[in-house]
């Protein structure tokens, strides 16, 4: 039996397995095991097994056999494939495991077995689940050809054809399929009466006697003509109640809580959907929100495949650096500012940001005016021709559109004047349109919902304008699937006519025209921004026009094949890449920011304002809310003081409480572990320090000692002279042979 | 045990479940791409190794600035030459799969990463990586002052303990908190 020794060396100089310094905690990161070929001879009896959880020890040939070692009872069992071994070696494990389960009482062996079945379970679940994925072939070609970047765009785009989906199958089945259900399961349905007042005089609008082709276009287009009485709009649903043989079914109230439902259905499923991301950027405390490690170490992409793609990833990788470098020296200038330049460069911005909502302001008053013009066109009836009564049902889209596209040209030409950090101003630039992007339908709203409520004789008689609009409801429907039509219209013809064109150009042309605009880049922000509109108008438009997620999910649904099309024949991806967690962060936020937005117009027209007396399941009552307190009145006292009480302000109030003390502690805590890291952060270099230092000391004792005692050499643990090939800093302290005694057992002094 | 005929045995399917994060269909993807690659007289025997050209022919590894090093860390040859058996594929396949924890593929990375294969990362190891990533040529790399810039920030960022290296555990620790790694450390075929 060998004498152990610290820095053990054999004759080649190679470093062998030291139980001394194997007992070192932090052993297995500090020291590799070189792969030496004598290591199967110097495989030691007594084993000692690591169950390190990454095994590191073990990176050499050499392993360490558990046998004998009792260290299983001191960790649970990690399954085996978690482990970073050879399948060699995992096999070995997994027989060792065996035969000591077979030592095991039965319990166990069951428990065990049980639990490995359970997983197998799992994982098949999980791989047929993940087999139904949509587009699963075309995502991993576009995986390969661009990156992950751009792949988070078309896997989000999924989210959204799947997340439209299921608004509309909770639509469907709770408002609709009871009305269609109703005959074949006995049901009888009652229906709003017609009680002869004035508000509930609703004028048929389909058209009389000879109907030309293009009508029907522009009908198909406006959600007008013969489109306005189907189950596509909220007008054509009259039913009160529906009576089944066992249970009533209340509409007006399944109509409201389905709108309640989808809305939160969303934010429960985007919020689900980013947690991750949002934990793992809140935990980064750095000011950076880019970590150069991020970009070093994961900066990658191992799934590329394509030679031109990875020489077009290696070039926007070292802009990326390069830039990153640079805004490094650019915020030191920053910070170099004098007092009088940065009175300056604050005036400057200043009045930018008063222009900025200068152009804001411009635009949404051309909203307004647009969509007054329109409805009063609309309502007038001329017998205009085809293309000019379409552009006047279309107006506040053409200009919503119009707005959309030169407002981000006017922003990124102010932001060079601002003299931000170049991550800066594209965040910035991308909040200023995100902001008139998604504000811009909230003017639509606020424009229409003005001329709705406004009357001739001020107050309405109705509560709304029921002269000229008998069913307001569908009115805004149809403009919310005038948006949506035109937006996807929109998508289309760009494609074709402007981005074709262009890669023709590009490719053909001689001209410097061609050289100077270059091939279409396919910007990320811009292109989700788009299908964040698009959504929106979704959320805002389901509850006046119930089929409108399924229209949504056909158009994304196209939109992905047309994205994928584009991507792939005309566009090239953008020098600055968006890596792809700060996108699904930026996503998911933007999205977020549309559902608040989104809720906004329907809450108050669901609160506040009157619904109409012609049409609608919501005839009887003033507002759309009405219909909860009536049915609340309708239930047993005990129900009805329950939930009188939890809408009752006392109850409100002292939840808000409790929600902020839980905020705040959860705060302080945070603040706390903060602190601890660094604390912790602090030893740890410390501890560094410390270890240089005894190490030092310890070579100094052995020089002294190698000195005084040269009779060492006929000891049995003598070894030859080598060098330690211990590779951290301090190998360059070590030039001699390292060999110090392994201290007997109750010695004082220890290493 | 070895992969002899041209089909896998199914107790060896169900043993390559459970050893490796594939599914059933990954794994026998990965057994006839690997088929593919071998030669006529090497397909009846067993355990063959394949050597590293061929298995650098794959497209998903051709493109990759990482591919020797990947090779290297995967083979379980004797002579270091970086050539995969069947099973040295598999774990190479595991290890960069969707299923695979975070701790198998920061392992792993570390190993790729670690050109002189010495345990840690130090300003060589860096300085080789980051032209991996940029570029072969001469002028797609970093110039010798912003690679000093750039290694001293990752430095600073993950040498917790500020011995000049970044060893295992600062190199986990610092990926753990990386969000794109995950998404990024990947090869499905």
């Amino acid at each position: 039996m060998e004498v152990d020794s610290v820095f053990y060396t054999d004759r080649s100089g190679r470093i062998t397995s030291n139980p001394l310094l194997d007992q070192l905690p932090s052993y297995q990161s500090l020291l590799y095991r070189r792969k030496s070929s004598t290591s199967g001879t110097k495989r030691r009896s007594s084993s000692r097994g690591r169950l390190s959880s990454s095994g590191s020890g073990k990176w050499g040939l050499s392993t360490f056999s558990r046998r004998g070692e009792k260290q299983k009872g001191q960790t649970e069992q990690r399954p085996i494939r978690e482990l970073a071994k050879t399948m060699a070696e995992k096999r070995r494990d997994k027989t060792q495991r065996l035969e000591e389960d077979r030592e095991l009482s039965s319990w166990r062996q069951w428990k065990q077995s049980t639990g490995r079945y359970l997983r197998r379970l799992k994982d098949d679940v999980q791989e047929w689940l993940s087999s139904l994925q949509l587009w699963r072939g075309d995502i991993h070609l576009i995986e390969g050809m661009f990156g992950t970047g751009i792949l988070s765009y078309f896997s989000f785009l999924r989210f959204l054809v799947m997340l439209n989906l299921i608004i509309f199958l909770l639509m469907f089945s709770f408002v609709m399929l009871p009305i269609i259900i109703a005959p074949y399961a006995s049901g009888n349905a009652t229906y709003n009466q017609n009680d002869g007042s004035e508000c509930s005089v609703y004028p048929s609008s389909a058209r009389r006697g000879l109907v030309i082709f293009h009508e029907h276009i522009t009908d198909l287009l406006s959600g007008g003509g013969f489109l306005e009485q189907t189950y596509l709009f909220y007008g054509y649903y009259k039913v009160d109640k529906i009576h089944f043989p066992k249970i009533t079914y209340n509409l007006p109230l399944a109509y409201l809580l389905a709108t309640i439902a989808y809305l939160f259905l969303s934010l429960i499923w985007i919020v689900k959907r980013s947690a991750a991301g949002f934990k793992r950027n809140l935990i980064q405390d750095e000011d950076r929100f880019q970590s150069f490690c991020n970009k070093i170490f994961a900066g990658w992409d191992f799934c590329i495949t394509n030679e031109n793609a990875a020489k077009l990833k290696r070039s926007s990788l070292l802009y990326e650096l390069r830039t990153d470098l640079e805004e490094e020296r650019i915020k030191q200038k920053i910070a170099d500012r004098t007092r009088k330049e940065k009175c300056r460069i604050y005036l400057i911005r200043l009045i930018l940001n008063l222009f900025v909502i200068g152009v804001l302001a411009g635009c949404f008053y051309s909203i307004y005016v647009a969509t007054i013009f329109s409805q009063e066109a609309q309502l007038n009836d001329l017998k205009e021709n085809f293309i000019m009564a379409l552009i006047y049902e279309y107006l506040p889209s053409i200009v919503i559109t119009l707005a959309n596209f030169i407002t981000p040209l006017v922003f990124s030409v102010i932001i060079n004047f601002e003299d931000y950090s170049p991550a800066f101003e594209i965040r910035f630039t991308l909040i200023r349109c995100v902001f008139m992007r998604l504000t811009s339908i909230g003017v639509l709203l606020f424009s229409l919902w003005s001329q709705i409520t406004k009357c001739e004789e001020e107050p309405c008689k109705c509560g709304y304008n029921h002269v000229l609009y008998s069913c307001w409801e569908t009115r805004v429907g149809q403009e919310m699937y005038k948006l949506t039509i035109f937006d996807f219209i929109i998508i289309v013809a760009v494609t074709i006519f402007v981005e074709f064109p262009r890669k023709l150009i590009v490719k053909y042309g001689e001209c410097g025209l061609a050289k100077w605009w270059g091939q279409q880049e396919f910007g990320i922000p811009q292109n989700v921004l788009e299908i964040v509109y698009g959504q929106t108008i979704c959320w805002i438009g389901t509850f006046y026009c119930p089929m409108l997620p399924a229209i949504c999910t056909i158009k994304y649904f196209f939109i992905f094949y047309i994205k994928k099309l584009s991507l792939m024949k005309n566009c090239r991806p953008a020098t600055r890449p968006f890596r792809a967690s700060s996108s699904n962060f930026f996503f998911l936020g933007v999205l977020l920011i549309g559902l608040a937005l989104a809720c906004l117009p329907v809450t108050v027209s669901v609160a506040q304002i009157n619904c109409s007396q012609a049409c609608g399941p919501f005839v009887n009552y003033t507002t759309s809310w009405m219909v909860m307190p009536t049915v609340v009145s309708q239930q047993s006292e005990k129900v009805q003081k329950l939930l009188v009480a939890l809408s009752s302000e006392a109850f409100a109030v002292s939840f808000f409480v409790f929600t902020c003390l839980a905020m705040f502690y959860v705060i302080a805590l945070a603040g706390a572990h903060k602190r601890v890291i660094n604390q912790l952060r602090e030893q740890l270099a410390m501890e560094g320090r410390d270890k240089r230092f005894l190490i030092q000391k310890l070579c100094q004792a052995q020089r002294l000692s190698a000195v005084k005692s040269p009779v060492s050499k006929s000891q049995p643990r003598s070894s030859s002279r080598s060098s330690l090939s211990y590779h951290t800093s301090f190998s360059s302290n070590f030039n001699d042979a390292v060999f110090l005694a392994h201290p007997p057992p109750d010695s004082s002094t220890h290493v | 045990m070895g992969t002899t005929a041209s089909q896998l045995g199914k107790d060896l399917l169900s043993e390559y479940q459970e050893l490796t994060f594939l599914t059933k269909q990954e794994i026998l993807l990965a057994h006839k791409r690997f088929t593919e690659l071998l030669t006529k007289d090497e397909k009846d025997l067993p355990n063959t190794r394949i050597p590293m050209e061929r298995i650098l022919t794959l497209p998903e590894l051709k493109s990759n600035p990482f591919r020797k090093r990947i090779c290297h860390v995967f083979s379980t040859s004797e002579q270091k030459d970086g050539s995969l058996t069947f099973e040295d594929f598999l774990d190479l396949l595991s290890a960069f799969s969707d299923s695979a924890t975070l701790e198998i593929k920061s392992h792993y990375a570390f190993r790729i990463f670690d050109f002189d294969d010495d345990g840690t990362l130090d300003c060589g190891d860096l300085e080789k990586l980051v032209n991996c990533l940029t570029g072969e040529t001469d002028d797609t790399r970093l110039t010798p002052e912003e690679m000093r810039q750039l290694i001293s920030n990752i430095l600073e960022e993950s040498d917790i303990d500020k011995d000049g290296t970044v060893n295992l555990s600062e190199f986990q620790h610092v990926i753990s908190r990386s969000p794109d790694f995950v998404s990024s450390f990947k090869i499905v075929l």
